[in-house]
């Protein structure tokens, strides 16, 4: 058994970014005590706090829930608290901010394209039929539940982006996380379903920007398998471009 | 566009070389360039049902032309590919379908299961 008190040194190689000074990133190199039970998060907390205050990262909650502190973790898109610095001792570990955001400082992404495309997708229940309050609640079976629950998941920690190709290439396509987010409206009973959000899935940038590369849903600490709710809605949106809705006796996503 | 406050200053990464970063893309390339070897194949085949139609004589300087070492060779590199392509079908297949209570790896699973049956059937009824 491992002494979890034991205290060894691991270097951690940050991407270092400031607008006002440097011309293009640049890394800078922290030689960090850690012990068996600190995650990447508290290596750079301890940089902060005992090594160089000027070091920028988002964090919250330290445990997997928030979805703040998504980085590249050694080239992989991890949040920096589910991700153990015992797991790469003896090597080092390289810390750079999400792939394919710009950078505004250090490890920290602008994600505001990123908030455009999640309000684009209508993330909230649009009613099949409007009930007054008086009228109680919109009932559901644990089955139909069942049926948007994984999706439902999501915490938005923009992983999925990082681990997407195609959003890099063309950081106008909707994107994983807000395309499984659009699902897990589409997939409530209670929810209008595929009618309310067709444009969105059916637009250049929606579910057709997806070439199913998969990594995405491989990255998600949560499980909510992005690739699965867009590659489900190309069906959707074929059944759309074709007329074959009323023929099939529906509008796609029923 | 976005009522969201844009921030300031940033700084935008090339993209340049973005499938030698990780494994995972340089396999999805693979994956991708496969469809390649399996077009030229399906249009060499397409070929040889042209060169059918016209006549035996087409029909048989069609067949010379596969047995060149380059065809061979060619052939040899495309079967790989090929196989590649289609195992990787499979292995993608389950994110593509709705929601099935059996599992996405019995789909794989099945899938290349029968396409491998199915290849021996047919090298079995050619070679008969």
């Amino acid at each position: 058994m491992s002494d979890d008190t034991a205290t060894r040194t691991i270097e951690i190689e940050c991407l270092r970014y400031c607008s006002e000074t440097d011309a293009e990133p640049r890394f800078q190199t922290y030689h960090v005590p850690f012990r068996d039970d600190m995650s990447v998060l508290q290596g750079l907390q301890h940089i902060k706090d005992h090594i160089d205050g000027t070091l920028t990262f988002r964090w919250s909650c330290r445990m997997a829930i928030c979805g703040s502190c998504g980085q590249m973790v050694n080239g992989v898109p991890q949040l920096a608290c589910h991700t153990f610095l015992r797991d790469y001792f003896p090597g080092k570990v390289r810390v750079e901010p999400l792939d394919h955001f710009p950078i505004i400082r250090d490890l920290v992404i602008d994600q505001t394209g990123f908030l455009d495309k999640l309000e684009a997708v209508k993330p909230y229940l649009i009613p099949r039929v409007e009930k007054p309050v008086a009228a109680g609640a919109y009932v559901q079976t644990p089955k139909q539940m069942e049926r948007y629950y994984q999706y439902s998941q999501c915490i938005n920690c923009l992983l999925c982006y990082a681990a997407c190709p195609q959003y890099g290439l063309n950081p106008a396509f909707a994107g994983p996380a807000a395309l499984a987010t659009m699902h897990r409206y589409n997939a409530d009973s209670r929810d209008q379903g595929w009618i309310a959000r067709r444009d969105v899935a059916n637009a250049e940038e929606g579910v057709w920007g997806c070439t199913l590369v998969g990594y995405c849903s491989e990255v998600c600490p949560k499980d909510v398998d992005p690739a699965h709710a867009i590659n489900q809605n190309k069906v959707n949106s074929t059944i759309d471009y074709f007329g074959l809705g009323r023929f099939l006796g529906k509008g796609g996503g029923e | 566009m976005t009522r969201f406050r844009p921030a300031g200053k940033t700084y935008v990464r090339s993209t340049t070389g973005w499938w030698r970063k990780n494994p995972h893309f340089v396999r999805y390339m693979i994956r991708e360039s496969s469809a390649v070897f399996v077009s030229i194949y399906a249009l060499v085949l397409l070929a040889g049902l042209v060169s059918l139609t016209v006549g035996e004589v087409a029909f048989d300087m069609w067949r010379a032309a596969l047995a060149t070492p380059v065809s061979v060779v060619f052939h040899l590199v495309a079967a790989l590919f090929v196989a590649y392509h289609s195992m990787t079908w499979f292995m993608v297949m389950p994110k593509t379908m709705p929601d099935l209570p059996v599992s996405p790896r019995l789909i794989t699973a099945g899938g290349i299961v029968a396409s491998v049956v199915m290849s021996m059937l047919i090298l079995w009824w050619a070679a008969r």
